[in-house]
Order: C-alpha cells, then sequence, then structure tokens
C-alpha cells in the first residue's frame, strides 16, 4: 500500500489515539482519559449520524435522541438491578454483554418506525419531522418520574463484563470505546462502499434517477436510518459508562445540533471526519472558556460565539471540513 | 401487432391546459417509434406518465398487457422500461464507469450487500464498461460525471437507461444539445440498438427522426395528429399545415 497523504494522517491519528493514556499518565493528567473516552464516544454518536447524514443525504436534526434511548437502556437496567425490582417481569442487569447489544437494538427500533414517518418526505420538512419526534421522546423521558425524571439516573458502577473486562478502570474503557470506535469505521468504510452503500450515496446524488433505474430508493434509505439509530443507540450505552449518569438532556435538540456540528466540522461524508469534529468540538468546550473567562470574567459561559466564526470558514473555504484540510481533498 | 405500451385515452391537465388530452397510442415491440411536435406539445409530459413519475388524470397504461397506470416509477423500471431524461440527470460525484455500474446494479437484483466492494465487483463492472464502450465512453471511464462535457453526458445518460437491460427504452430528445458529430454517432448507436431493444424517441431533429424511425405520431397540443410510417407522416396534408411545412422541406 503508498503512503498517501490521508494514510499518514491516519496513522498518526490511530498511533496518538493509541498513546494517550500512557501521556496522560506520563503527565500526571488522569483527567485526559475520561476526556479522551468521551471525545471517542461522541465520535462513534458522529459517524452514525455521518452515514445517513454525509452519505446519504439525510437531514437528521434528532439523532440525539437515538443516543439518549441508548443510554436509558443502561440507566433503567441499572436501576432495576439497584432495587431489585423488575421491569415486564424481567429483573434489571448491569451486564454489558445484554446491555449494550440490547442499547444497539433499541436505538434501531426506536429508528425504524421515525424513520418510516420521516422518509415520505425530505429536505426542511425532513429535518423539521426528525426534531419533533426527538423533541417528543426528550419530554418522555423528562416525565418518566419512576426514572428521575428532569434529574435522570445517577449511576454508581459502570457495565460489568463476567470473566472479560473490568471497564470500572478509565484505561480499560477507553480502550474498549476505541477498540468499538475502531470497528464501527471499517464497518463503515466496508458499508458505504458496498452495493448498499452506493445505493445510498446514489440516492443522496439524484433521488430521482434513481427510481428511474429501478430502486425502491426509500427502503434503503430507511434501513440505513435504522442502522444509524442502533449505532447511535451504542454510543449512547458508552457515554451512560463515560458519565455514570443518564439525563433527558441527552436527547435534547441542542445535543443534536452538537453532533450536527462535528460533522460539518471534521468532514460531511467522510468518515474520519465526524472523528475529527467529536475531538475538535469536545476540545474546544473544554478549553475555550477557561480561556476567555482568563481574558475577561464571565464571558466563558458565551463561548459558542468562537464556533461560529470557525464553523463559518469551514464551511466556506473547506468543504469537507478538517479532514479535508488534513488529507488534501480536492473537494 | 402486439404492442408493447399502448396508452387509451390518456389525459393529463395541468390547471386548465391538458398537456396530454384523449391519448391513445401503441408501439409495437421491437419498432422505433419516434413521438414529434412543436414545443409544448406534451411529450415530455407524456414520457413522464409513461415511467410513472405522472399520474395521469383519466386513463390507462398498458405495458406488456398489464395495467401500470398507478405503478410506482421504481416498480415500471423493474419491468423494463427504462428512460432517459431531456435535461440530463446522473449522478455527478461519481465516475462515469459507476454512474452505469449504478444501473447495472439496478437491475442485477436487490442491493442489501454491506460489505463487498462494489467498485471490485466484475458482474457490476464489467457489464458497465461494455456499455460506456458501446456509446463510446469508454476513454472516460474514470472522468467523474460532473466533469464530462455536455454530449458526453448526453451519451451517459443512454448508456445508464441501456445499462439496466430494458425492454423498453424512452428516450426524450437524446441528442438535445449535441454538436453534429456527436448527434451523428448517436444515430449510428440508435440504428444498432435498433430491432434489439424497442424504442420510444422524443426528437426534434427531422433528419433523425427520418433516418431511423419505423414509425412516427406526431402529437400537437396533448393529442394524436398523425400516427404512420415516415412516408405516410411526410405526406400528411394536415401535418405539413401544423408543423412540419418548413422542417420538412430540408429532409
Ligand atoms: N409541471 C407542470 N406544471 C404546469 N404545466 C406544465 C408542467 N409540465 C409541463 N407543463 C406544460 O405542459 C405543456 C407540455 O409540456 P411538455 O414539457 O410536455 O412539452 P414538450 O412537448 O416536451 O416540449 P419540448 O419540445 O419543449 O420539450 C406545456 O405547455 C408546459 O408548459
Ligand atoms: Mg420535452
Amino acid at each position: 500500500m503508498p503512503l498517501t497523504r490521508p494514510r499518514i494522517a491516519l496513522l498518526i491519528l490511530f498511533a496518538a489515539a493509541l498513546a494517550l493514556p500512557s501521556v496522560a499518565v506520563w503527565i500526571d493528567e488522569p483527567f485526559y482519559v475520561r476526556l479522551g473516552a468521551r471525545i471517542l464516544v461522541f465520535a462513534l454518536a458522529a459517524v452514525s449520524l455521518d452515514l445517513i447524514l454525509g452519505f446519504g443525504g439525510m437531514v437528521s436534526f434528532g439523532h440525539a435522541a437515538f443516543v439518549g434511548i441508548g443510554g436509558y437502556v443502561v440507566g433503567i437496567l441499572f436501576a432495576h438491578q439497584a432495587d431489585g425490582s423488575t421491569l415486564f417481569g424481567f429483573p434489571g442487569t448491569v451486564n454489558g454483554f445484554i446491555v449494550w447489544p440490547l442499547a444497539f437494538l433499541a436505538g434501531a427500533l426506536a429508528a425504524l418506525p421515525i424513520g418510516a414517518i420521516s422518509l415520505r418526505t425530505s429536505g426542511v420538512p425532513f429535518i423539521m419531522i426528525t426534531l419533533a419526534f426527538a423533541q417528543m421522546l426528550f419530554y418522555l423521558m423528562t416525565g418518566l418520574k419512576a426514572y428521575g425524571g428532569d434529574d435522570g439516573i445517577a449511576l454508581w458502577s459502570r457495565s460489568s463484563f463476567p470473566g472479560a473486562l473490568n471497564i470500572a478502570d478509565h484505561t480499560t474503557f477507553y480502550y474498549v470505546t476505541l477498540g468499538l470506535l475502531v470497528a464501527v469505521l471499517v464497518l463503515g468504510w466496508r458499508l458505504v462502499n458496498s452495493r448498499f452503500g452506493r445505493v445510498i450515496r446514489g440516492a443522496k446524488d439524484n433521488e430521482r434517477r434513481m427510481k428511474a433505474l429501478g430502486y425502491p430508493v426509500t427502503r434503503y434509505k430507511l434501513a440505513a436510518f435504522v442502522i444509524a439509530g442502533g449505532l447511535a443507540g451504542l454510543a449512547g450505552a458508552l457515554l451512560a459508562n463515560a458519565t455514570m449518569f443518564v439525563g433527558p438532556q441527552y436527547l435534547h435538540w441542542s445535543r443534536s445540533g452538537d453532533l450536527i456540528v462535528m460533522v460539518v466540522l471534521g468532514g460531511i461524508g467522510t468518515l474520519i471526519g465526524p472523528v475529527l469534529g467529536a475531538a475538535s468540538l469536545l476540545l474546544l468546550e473544554e478549553f475555550v472558556p477557561e480561556l476567555m473567562d482568563m481574558v475577561h470574567a464571565g464571558t466563558g459561559e458565551h463561548w459558542k460565539i468562537v464556533l461560529g466564526p470557525v464553523l463559518l470558514g469551514l464551511v466556506l473555504f473547506a468543504r469537507k471540513g478538517i479532514w479535508g484540510v488534513i488529507a488534501g481533498a480536492r473537494r | 401487432m402486439t404492442a408493447l405500451l399502448r396508452t387509451e385515452s390518456l389525459v393529463k391537465r395541468f390547471g386548465g391546459l391538458a398537456a396530454t388530452d384523449g391519448l391513445s397510442l401503441a408501439v409495437a415491440e421491437g419498432e422505433l417509434h419516434a413521438l414529434i411536435g412543436p414545443n409544448g406539445a406534451g411529450k415530455t409530459t407524456l414520457i413522464g406518465q409513461l415511467a410513472g413519475e405522472l399520474t395521469p388524470d383519466e386513463g390507462r397504461i398498458l405495458f406488456d398487457g398489464r395495467d401500470v397506470t398507478r405503478m410506482p416509477v421504481h416498480k415500471r423500471a423493474q419491468r423494463g422500461l427504462a428512460r432517459s431524461f431531456q435535461i440530463t440527470s446522473i449522478f455527478p460525484s461519481f465516475s462515469a464507469l459507476d454512474n452505469v455500474a449504478l444501473a447495472v446494479q439496478a437491475h442485477a437484483g436487490h442491493s442489501f450487500r454491506f460489505w463487498r466492494d462494489a467498485g471490485r465487483d466484475r458482474r457490476l463492472v464489467d457489464p458497465a464498461r461494455a456499455v460506456l464502450e458501446r456509446v463510446g465512453l469508454g476513454a472516460r471511464a474514470n472522468t467523474p460525471a460532473e466533469a464530462l462535457a455536455h454530449g458526453e453526458k448526453r451519451q451517459l445518460e443512454l448508456a445508464m437507461a441501456l445499462a439496466t437491460g430494458p425492454r423498453l427504452l424512452l428516450l426524450d430528445e437524446p441528442m438535445a444539445g449535441m454538436g453534429p458529430e456527436e448527434s451523428a454517432r448517436m444515430v449510428d448507436l440508435l440504428k444498432e440498438l435498433k430491432g434489439t431493444v424497442t424504442i420510444l424517441l422524443v426528437e426534434h431533429d427531422m433528419d433523425a427522426v427520418f433516418a431511423l424511425a419505423d414509425r412516427i405520431t406526431v402529437l400537437v397540443r396533448g393529442k394524436d395528429l398523425a400516427s404512420g410510417t415516415p412516408a405516410e407522416i411526410r405526406n400528411d396534408p394536415a401535418v405539413r399545415e401544423a408543423y412540419l411545412g418548413d422542417e420538412l422541406e430540408a429532409v
């Protein structure tokens, strides 16, 4: 394989991700491991969004809802385990071998009807309907008094993987998350280049022509929507473990907006782009407010005004975002 | 004569205007049937109804003996109704080869395959390359479709319709905007295709129409003004008066 610019960049990124926990220990900043894990979790969610947004042209403004649902699967089963009660006759559990796949399934299952209805439209109506569904789920979770309502559920322990792993250790959790992200990136790479991937990319380019060629386009778009929902659900399970908390705010529309920003910032229609976008946004969020407060106390909470110009610049000058700049993409 | 495609008293209105006005048309299996008429006669509107993008207000469309009047676009395409668009409709971000490969894939069956690299799938790439060669785009296979010249895009448009292995080709002005050389090549290609696949050809270029068509239908204001062989149409007084007059002097 020739060492092209994108490949070198990928290798460096991967090496940096592998080295992060050791470096954090070395410079005595263990907090960076947790920040790193959070970045990887959001990266996974953003990649799942880009599958439909960047490759399929479906501007879903409710993707955080599926993340939240995955998180609530972990939270709710944890709560039942904690007080020994049952849910539909089943006991609660913190077993990750059960809970994580369930979070995937729940995300996919929720995406099925939402996608089926939303995909009857396209363009702005599609954006509005996905947003409306997500807000409905947000209010539903707010109303779930049995599971903390507004306050959500605090977890005292992470998912367990009996006989395999102990992710209570931050570094182990970090590497598990990294492994899942890499697996999803490889799967995503295969998917977008497969026959299926060509159909959803073709539908983004020219849906009318796809139909004229004989493709039942909506069916394929729905399948992509469901896959993305499942992956977002899995990201939600990881998020619950990263923060030891689930709450309605995970489903809030502003979280969906953040995911879109990550995709656009990093490089829409690429797989690595959303990873870089997630890293950039979370790092900005971590350090820019502090810097602004240092310059002028009290300005930190308005840090997002920095984000606007950055985004605008990228959209205007680098259509494929940060990854486009790094990889030297021509368009 | 067995008609592969038939319309029965088809009507399509846009507000007060009947763009298709009680049209009954038959396209026989194997023939090249030309549809001519002045701008705004309703040719594209008819193609739209045949392909399924427009729903007629009245009447029926029969394809291969089956009523397809309300069948969705993709199902008609699967049954062998392929169209090319008057205004080029391709996949701009795909290469020319991948445009055609996507058409081959549509014909090859379901696309719920998530793992194998479609770009290396010889069952898609080989037939796509063959069709590209056939329309004269072989050398441009790896060029992004959006970077093709106008005439090449028109060739690609036809290649995609061909690659779905159609029984009936609906060609809406395939030569629109082409230079004389490209047009001549397109006429040659259509001559080759003639007989292997049934074709309904909309075209303003009368030289091409009279050189190619087995039968011609003249459409004026959504109505069938005359149908017949090229010789019959050429000598039809109503046609000469309404439409062909000047244009025929040149033929
Ligand atoms: N979507 C539409 N809404 C309203 N009127 C329409 C629509 N599409 C076509 N028309 C009208 O219907 C008539 C027939 O149009 P059509 O495009 O079918 O003509 P055509 O024979 O293909 O013309 P040309 O040779 O210019 O391509 C025209 O008067 C046109 O303005
Ligand atoms: Mg027309």
